[in-house]
């Protein structure tokens, strides 16, 4: 077994009548900053409580640097970071404090492993005689980073870590995940942002407890197979209902401040669009092809998922 | 072991970081302690008496002034009608009512029977019943003076001759009683409710998530939590023990030694219940209800203020489990009697079974895996 490598097979979890995961299978490799990216619900935190050894699966097994998450959890605490996605440090304690705590609980101390933090906590040492809970929130982020990493695992776990943090804090936050795989370590973050997938490794796309593709980010931009005509005019709270009566039309959804209109036939026409939404008294038409990101993507695949469950699954 | 003294020294600067926290830990129960003592009283005084005397003649207003003589009454009013008088018992203005007949005086002289009436507030039976027992002695006082008065030669003296010794209180101190016992009650509240909310807080924080993915020991993670409520509440007893000693001069018959090491072991049962309370409950909230609950039980059961044994038996039964009625039993023993270890085994080894249990009880629900 691939030491440093997160594997799970056939992962399922329940909560009373909720299925949170279903049948969860992937490997993850050492060094790999590999992400999971789904909307709230999608069950990327239960999946992290199950890896973290905070929740024991139905089914399946799953194993972190090659230690089984319910026989072996003890090896496991002592080797990963987790950085749950609801602040949970000592709002009581300072900065210092709780990254001295955290430490001493290892058996390590602040020094030992300043190295490792030393880019995280040279933004927030300023304050460390500051209670956590006076801290903004980009810096409470960046201490929980520190107290998660502080014992040098060798796997993290960020849950939503950027999740209310803003656009800059983020930037920096990612730049920091890159130098810490250079250092070796595995993490696995999970987040809401489509645009963060595209700066991790690999991605998982999770939906309603189900992974819908695991790849890299180009390659899943590269399987994504249809154009995308991206659509704006003068109605836009009828464009969506307009643009579904094209005949053959694969999907419809709103992109920003745009709608992306999918065909599913290879030779379809954009100037069917126009010619559509003119007789539909649309005005101020622009139709324009586009790049695929991650985003559209998950778009199709949500689509292709909740149609699937609609049919295997009526509950 | 250092692991538990990191864990310990965290929960100290948590614990001493709030300053309310230290107004509550030591400010309030004092003056419990202090407010308590002399408020939680069964002895009656100052009564208020209404008269309503129809003779007005010597023998009436005789049989009034001793009821003015006796520190226990205080004449509130004399009234003239019957009606008057209801309603001062029922606006509470008096407790009680005496009624004086008409022609007391003649009846006395004439056929040796006066009458009166006494009509009691009732609604609180005990002390309804202490009023009725000091009206009827000043009654009773007031027939033999009487009867004295006019067969100078009798003689009066009873067959059977009592003398009362009262023993471990000699001076009926109501104080003396009571101390002992709120001093249970303060550590009680210490140990029961802190504790138990302050593993709820790390719940309801979610600081918990992050400290159960350490390798933190179960057994690491309880001491650290209940040793520091253990250490005040100690600190707390102790320091109760000195305001009862020298501020309110109840004696220490016992051995210090003994009474400390009892409260140590009872200590660990309430701390235990309380996170016991913790491990089956999410929120402060829950925890608090549930401790209360118990609590208030707990106490009002305990023989505090009324004794154990005049409960219906089922109540006795249910004192078994009483934790709080074990300890005030052998902390008023020490300190009132003297008592020695071997008289009070039985209620030792029953906090020690409790201790043990619910300590391993607490333990075994709380679980770092969900």
């Amino acid at each position: 077994m691939n030491k440093g490598a997160v594997i799970l097979q056939d992962i399922t979890k329940s909560y009373k009548t909720v299925k949170a995961l279903t049948e969860i299978n992937v490997s993850i490799e050492k060094g790999e900053l590999f992400g999971f990216i789904g909307p709230d619900g999608a069950g990327k935190t239960t999946l992290f409580r199950i890896l973290t050894t905070l929740l024991n699966p139905d089914t399946g097994t799953a194993t972190v640097a090659g230690f089984n998450t319910i026989t072996d959890y003890k090896a496991i605490r002592k080797i990963v970071g987790y950085m749950p996605g609801r602040f949970s440090l000592y709002q009581d304690l300072t900065v210092e404090e709780n990254l001295k705590f955290f430490a001493s609980i290892y058996k390590s101390t602040i020094e030992e492993n300043y190295h490792l933090i030393s880019d995280i906590y040279r933004h927030i040492e300023p304050f460390k005689h500051r209670k956590a809970a006076q801290l903004s929130g980009g810096m409470k982020q960046k201490l929980a980073l520190s107290c998660a990493l502080i014992h040098k695992p060798e796997v993290l776990f960020l849950d939503e870590p950027t999740t209310g943090v803003d656009a800059v804090s983020r930037m920096e936050f990612w730049e920091m995940l890159k130098k810490l795989r250079s250092q070796g370590i595995t993490i696995l973050v999970s987040t809401p942002y489509m645009d963060e997938a595209a700066l991790c490794d690999r991605v998982a796309l999770m939906q309603n407890g189900h992974l819908m593709a695991i790849d890299t980010p180009d390659a899943i931009i590269k399987a994504f197979g249809l154009t995308i005509y991206a659509v704006k005019s003068n109605k836009m709270f009828q464009l969506l209902t307009d643009l579904q009566s094209i005949q053959e039309t694969e999907a419809v959804y709103r992109f920003g401040d745009v709608v992306h209109y999918l065909n599913k036939s290879s030779s379809f026409d954009p100037a069917k669009i126009s010619q559509h939404l003119i007789k539909a008294a649309h005005t101020e038409i622009i139709v324009k092809q586009t790049v695929p990101t991650i985003e559209d993507s998950f778009m199709l695949n949500m689509r292709k998922s909740d149609s699937f469950n609609t049919q295997g699954n009526d509950n | 072991m250092r692991t538990i003294l990191y864990i310990l020294q965290k929960e100290f600067r948590q614990i001493f970081r709030e300053k309310a926290m230290l107004v509550i830990i030591v400010v309030i129960p004092m003056f419990q302690l202090l407010i308590l003592s002399f408020t939680a009283t069964f002895e009656i005084k100052n009564t208020n008496i209404a008269i309503l005397d129809h003779d007005h003649s010597v023998e009436s207003r005789r049989l009034i002034s001793k009821f003015d003589g006796s520190p226990f009454f205080t004449i509130d009013s004399f009234y003239e009608s019957y009606d008057q008088g209801v309603e001062a018992l029922k606006s509470g203005k008096t407790h009680q009512l005496l009624i004086i007949q008409p022609n007391f005086e003649s009846d006395l002289q004439r056929d040796g029977k006066g009458k009166v009436m006494l009509i009691t507030d009732a609604i609180n039976g005990s002390a309804a019943s202490i009023m009725n027992a000091y009206a009827h002695a000043i009654l009773f006082d007031f027939n033999r003076q009487m009867l004295i008065d006019q067969y100078p030669n009798l003689n009066l003296n009873d067959p059977i001759q009592i003398t009362v010794s009262n023993w471990y209180n000699p001076r009926l101190n109501y104080i003396t009683y009571m101390v002992p016992g709120i001093l249970v009650l303060l550590v009680t509240i210490i140990g029961m409710f802190l504790s138990g909310m302050n593993v709820v807080k790390e719940k309801e924080l979610g600081t918990i998530e992050q400290i159960n993915v350490t390798p933190i020991k179960k057994y690491q993670f309880i001491i650290g939590k209940l040793l520091p409520f253990w250490i005040i509440a100690m600190f707390e007893f102790s320091l109760g023990l000195f305001l009862a000693r020298f501020v309110f001069g109840v004696p220490m018959l016992g051995s210090l030694a003994l009474q400390l090491g009892t409260v140590s072991v009872y200590l660990i049962v309430v701390l235990a219940f309380g996170l016991f309370v913790s491990t089956v409950t999410d929120t402060m909230q829950q925890a608090m209800f549930i401790s209360w609950f118990f609590m208030v039980i707990f106490i009002l059961m305990s023989g505090l203020f009324t004794p154990v044994e005049s409960m219906p038996d089922w109540a006795q039964t249910v004192n078994k489990i009483n934790p709080i009625a074990y300890f005030i039993q052998i902390n008023r023993m020490i300190m009132l009697k003297g008592s020695v270890f071997s008289d009070f085994t039985r209620q030792f080894y029953s906090l020690v079974v409790y201790a043990v249990l619910m300590l391993s009880l607490s333990v075994w629900r709380y679980r770092k895996v969900a």
